[in-house]
């Protein structure tokens, strides 16, 4: 719903999109588009990064929505006392009958009292949070001092008025960046939760090309923080953390432009960016780096086969979609009719838009009902998009791939080529295996 | 402040969009922040539906808080009007926009609407939850479209045979089935198919598959069944007052239930009664449950200790059931329905029990694992808890999975219904003979100690084989995917362990224990070490145990 931000005059409301040329020099058109937005919240992201630090809570201030968004999106009950939940807001804590802050002290205490474990707990603010003001920093300061140290609490906004989807971990990022130390020791720094088999492997492969350390945000154990300074080269593993490189660069580091790590072409890129920032021998991280290469165009070729020539059409959702349309392109030949992205950050996504082939379209935010109209009028072989619209698009006649499966599953690397493209051949697959007559 | 971690139930206003899915021709402005949009998926992924549900959300942002949100509303609502051209309009808010107080509702009354049926929703989201919500919203909408053809006080309530008069068949309407109910779709069928062999039409069934047009045609029907309480019951209620309609308020499920039903659908119609006794009652000619429970093989079934959670309607039948029409022992009732809390204490007060309420799922585990039971029937929370503490399971009731929407007929409702209950109860325990035979051959050589039946549950599960919930769909994707080590599910204590350390097992008390069916030894474990407790006995050997068996021998 809503009209478009910038339509040119001639631009039709519906089918054919209106497309405002882009002010940078990239190939990409952007289409904006501000309507119903079908897309998750921040919130989304704890159910990552709670397994990425396991000695971490997140507790939601918010709504029973808040709670069944996060039950619905996670899906997965198989923790008996998971490491998040809600304090939900009654209509006491709204009227002003109970302070909200004495409330959640109790709270905070009796949950703290029954997971002795956990040694950070994120307060994560929602959309009533934020709009009743509920000032959780404060709240975090409090409760971090009457702790005395066992457990640090800090907050972060995941509102859905505020994030989108992975925008969540960008946020939950920028509240751990003031405990890191500081420290001018050249090192280089990942940001961004990857599966910790990948990132092992990653460590590896920076170990031989004789990098020197490399620390990761977040780190496994939340009270194990690496430090930044001026000796810091910063290389991001998602393409949704600008709210963290920004910091991250404040405090010292530089980012390595690089694009991301997803396929063979982009994760082989984004080591050698890494490499090269540190000097090292171009030979030698050929040596480390083509058996990879050579091994994940192998991997990749019996995919590549499926989708060549296949059109393909993404639906803004996880932030990911335009590395994933350069790999889809340029390694598995996927031919591009529109990538979506809940909102463009132009730096981040500079070298990702020059690998895009001219004129693909891109769109920017969302008018969920134009957006279908536009996929109904393309008829694309595969549509990448979020939950509530796989099952309506394949009920007429076309096939989906959940986005959100790209945020669960280890898919960085030059190793983990193969499979990526997998996650996309599947639907393809799938479909010319059925047969009902 | 309340902590939660897992929950029962969603918003009231996602009830309200349980209402508008099940239902042809209406559609729902929903004020809500782009995060409330997860909600699609509870239909999409559970329901396998192939449309994405009525619900058009204005998204509203941060940045649009300063501006005009109102604005964004009313827009919204023209918007989804032209596009979607609805026969009645729900306009309401979620949690965050009841707030910022832009009263949708009031907003879409002064617009020009094209003459659209509108109700609007107040569904306070910070007190009352999902149920509620379906059940207000169903109310809402029947009164809004019927209050103009409400009869005048005064006017004498419709006569019960009056179908008579007419010169036609009787007929009712089936008020309450919903998506994301349980097992909705199948019991309309067989209500209706029941319905019908006793000559009684269905006039209406709503909000599952209606259109506006079809709640107009309400009053047009003798009476009101009121399938699903916790969506019709405020329905029926108005009905009866404002249209002197009378409602049939017996769920049938089971089949003491079922003909309890047709006993009161008969009466409220004036038909003669069905006849209710011997081979000739119907419950025993129709359905399979009576003779199969009565078959030697279902001896196995006496006693067998029960644990019951979920919505009031179904935690209440599932109670009967078990105790009279399985022979089970009920060791436990509860409900996470506090609106129909008072239908669990009764049913639990019928069997000497005190009845649980609560919508704390960790509340419920721990009563669950107290009563030791040997079959849990519950929602997809219990299932999880079952799970944990190695007990069998089947779900009975919402929240539900993906697989509890079967693509098979399997209705809970009426005589298949109750062939559908005894074999889906019955299956996640082992079978009689098989038990038997487990325990006569168990110490041939053949015999693998932890072998268990290709149905049975016999230990905890330890393989966090990643266990889809209502969440769906997100679900299954986690499961296929996460490959990094998967937490540990964190071991709910089994009853008694925790205070167990005090107490050891002589040699020959283990030896004597290592004799006994492996399925039945933490029990037995568990018994004669809290024997032993309340003895102040601090070495159990095989006389403690025999002591204990004599003692909880039943």
């Amino acid at each position: 719903m809503g009209s478009p931000v910038s339509v040119s005059p001639t631009g039709s409301p519906t089918g054919s999109p209106s497309v405002a040329p882009c002010a940078e020099p990239p190939a990409a058109e952007v289409l904006r588009q501000d309507g119903q937005r079908e897309v998750f919240c921040g919130l989304t992201s704890i159910v990552w990064l709670h397994r990425r630090m396991p000695d971490a809570f997140f507790l939601v201030v918010g709504s029973r929505t808040c709670a069944h968004l996060v039950q619905s999106a996670a899906g997965v009950m198989i923790f008996a006392e998971p490491r998040f939940g809600t304090a939900i807001l009654g209509e006491r804590d709204l009227a002003g009958l109970a302070d909200a802050n004495d409330e959640l002290d109790r709270l905070v205490t009796d949950l703290l009292a029954r997971r002795p474990e956990i040694r950070t707990l994120f307060l994560v603010g929602s959309c009533p949070s934020e709009v009743i003001k509920l000032d959780l920093s404060r709240a975090a300061e409090r409760l971090t001092t009457r702790l005395a140290g066992r457990v640090r609490v800090l907050n972060y906004s995941g509102s859905g008025i505020e994030t989108t989807f992975t925008q969540g971990e960008d946020n939950a990022l920028q509240a751990l960046l003031p405990l890191m130390p500081s420290s001018d020791e050249p090192q280089l720094l990942i940001a961004g939760t990857l599966a910790d088999a990948v990132e092992d492997r990653f460590l590896v492969l920076f170990e031989r090309m004789g990098l020197p350390p490399v620390r990761c945000l977040p780190p496994r154990r939340s009270t194990e923080l690496p430090p930044v300074g001026r000796g810091t080269k910063l290389l991001l593993a998602q393409p949704f953390l600008g709210g963290t490189a920004r910091a991250l660069q404040h405090r010292g580091a530089e980012l390595v432009e690089a694009p991301y790590p997803f396929g063979v072409e982009g994760s082989r890129d984004w080591m050698a960016a890494a490499a090269a920032a540190f000097g090292v021998d171009p030979q030698r991280v050929a040596e480390v780096l083509d058996p990879l290469v050579e091994r994940g165009r192998r991997a990749l070729e019996p995919h590549r086969r499926v989708l060549e020539g296949r059109r393909l059409f993404l639906m803004p959702d996880s932030q990911m979609e335009i590395p994933l349309a350069r790999f889809l392109h340029r390694e598995c030949g996927m031919e591009l009719v529109e990538v979506g992205t809940p909102y463009l950050d132009r730096r981040l996504m500079a070298g990702e838009l020059a690998l895009l082939p001219p004129g693909t379209r891109v769109s920017e935010g969302q008018d969920v009902e134009l957006q279908l109209e536009r996929v109904r009028a393309a008829r694309p072989d595969l549509v990448v998009c979020g939950l509530g619209l796989a099952n309506p698009l394949e009920a007429e006649g076309i096939a989906t791939k959940w986005s959100i499966e790209l945020v669960f599953s280890p898919i960085h690397g030059c190793d983990q080529a193969g499979d990526l493209a997998e996650l996309f051949a599947r639907p393809l697959r799938r479909r010319s295996l059925l047969s009902f007559a | 402040m309340e902590l939660t971690l897992w929950t029962y139930e969603g918003p009231p206003h996602v009830g309200a969009m349980r209402i508008a899915t099940s239902m042809e021709g209406v559609h729902y402005v929903l004020h809500a922040p782009q995060g409330d949009t997860y909600a699609d998926l509870l239909f999409t992924m559970i329901e396998r539906r192939d449309r994405r549900p009525p619900v058009t959300y204005t998204t509203f942002q941060a940045r649009d808080l300063g501006g005009d949100t109102a604005e964004l509303v009313k827009r919204s609502i023209a918007q989804a009007v032209e596009r979607f051209q609805p026969e009645a309009l729900l306009v309401g808010e979620s949690c965050t926009a009841e707030l910022i107080q832009d009263q949708p509702g009031a907003l879409a009354a002064g617009m020009d609407l094209g003459g659209i049926p509108m109700v609007n929703l107040e569904l306070p989201a910070y007190s009352k939850k999902e149920n509620w919500g379906a059940a207000e919203t169903f109310y809402q909408l029947v009164r809004g479209l019927l209050k103009a053809s409400v009869p005048p006080p005064g006017t004498p309530k419709p006569a019960p045979g009056r179908w008579r008069e007419e010169g036609r068949r009787p007929r009712v309407n089936l008020l309450g089935p919903s998506l994301l109910g349980f097992r909705c779709r199948d019991d309309v069928r067989e209500v209706t198919r029941m319905l019908a062999e006793h000559g009684i039409d269905v006039a209406v069934t709503a909000p599952l598959g209606a259109r506006p047009a079809d709640l107009l045609r309400i009053p047009t029907a003798d009476a009101n069944v009121c399938l699903y309480p916790e969506v019709a019951g405020t329905v029926c209620s108005w009905l009866e007052r404002s249209f002197g309609m009378p409602v049939v308020r017996t769920v049938p499920i089971g089949i003491a239930a079922t003909e309890s039903f047709l006993q009161e659908v008969h009466r409220v119609l004036d038909l003669p009664q069905p006849p209710a006794d011997g081979a000739a009652r119907e419950g025993e000619r129709r359905s399979r449950l009576p003779w199969y429970s009565r078959s030697v093989d279902s001896t196995y079934l006496t006693g067998k200790r029960v644990f019951i959670f979920g919505d009031a309607t179904h935690a209440a039948a599932a109670a009967r059931i078990a105790a009279h029409e399985l022979g089970f022992q009920v060791v436990g009732l509860g409900s996470y329905s506090r609106e129909q809390a008072r239908e669990v204490r009764a049913a639990a007060a019928e069997l000497g029990l005190e009845a649980l309420i609560s919508d704390d799922y960790l509340a419920v585990e721990q009563a669950m694992a107290d009563a030791a039971p040997e079959l849990v029937l519950g929602t997809q929370m219990e299932r999880h808890s079952a799970k944990r503490l190695g007990i069998p399971c089947a779900v009975i009731s919402t929240p539900l999975h993906v697989q509890d929407v079967p693509a098979r007929y399997a209705p809970q409702m009426g005589w298949e219904g109750a062939n559908v209950i005894f074999d889906s109860w019955v299956h996640p325990l082992m079978m009689g003979l098989e038990e038997h035979l487990i325990g006569m051959f168990r110490h041939d050589f053949e015999f693998v100690d932890g072998h268990r039946s290709h149905l049975g549950d016999g230990a905890p599960s330890v393989a966090p084989a990643a266990d889809p919930v209502h969440g769906g769909s997100a679900t299954a994707t986690a499961t296929a995917t996460l490959t990094a080590p998967v937490e540990a599910p964190a071991q709910a204590p089994q009853a008694g362990e925790g205070v167990a350390g005090a107490i050891r097992w002589s040699p020959d008390g283990e030896a004597e224990l290592q004799k006994i069916p492996f399925f039945v030894r933490g029990k037995v474990r568990r018994n004669t070490e809290t024997f032993a407790r309340e003895r102040g006995i601090a070495l159990i050997d095989a006389e403690t145990l025999y002591d204990a068996k004599a003692h909880f021998s039943r």
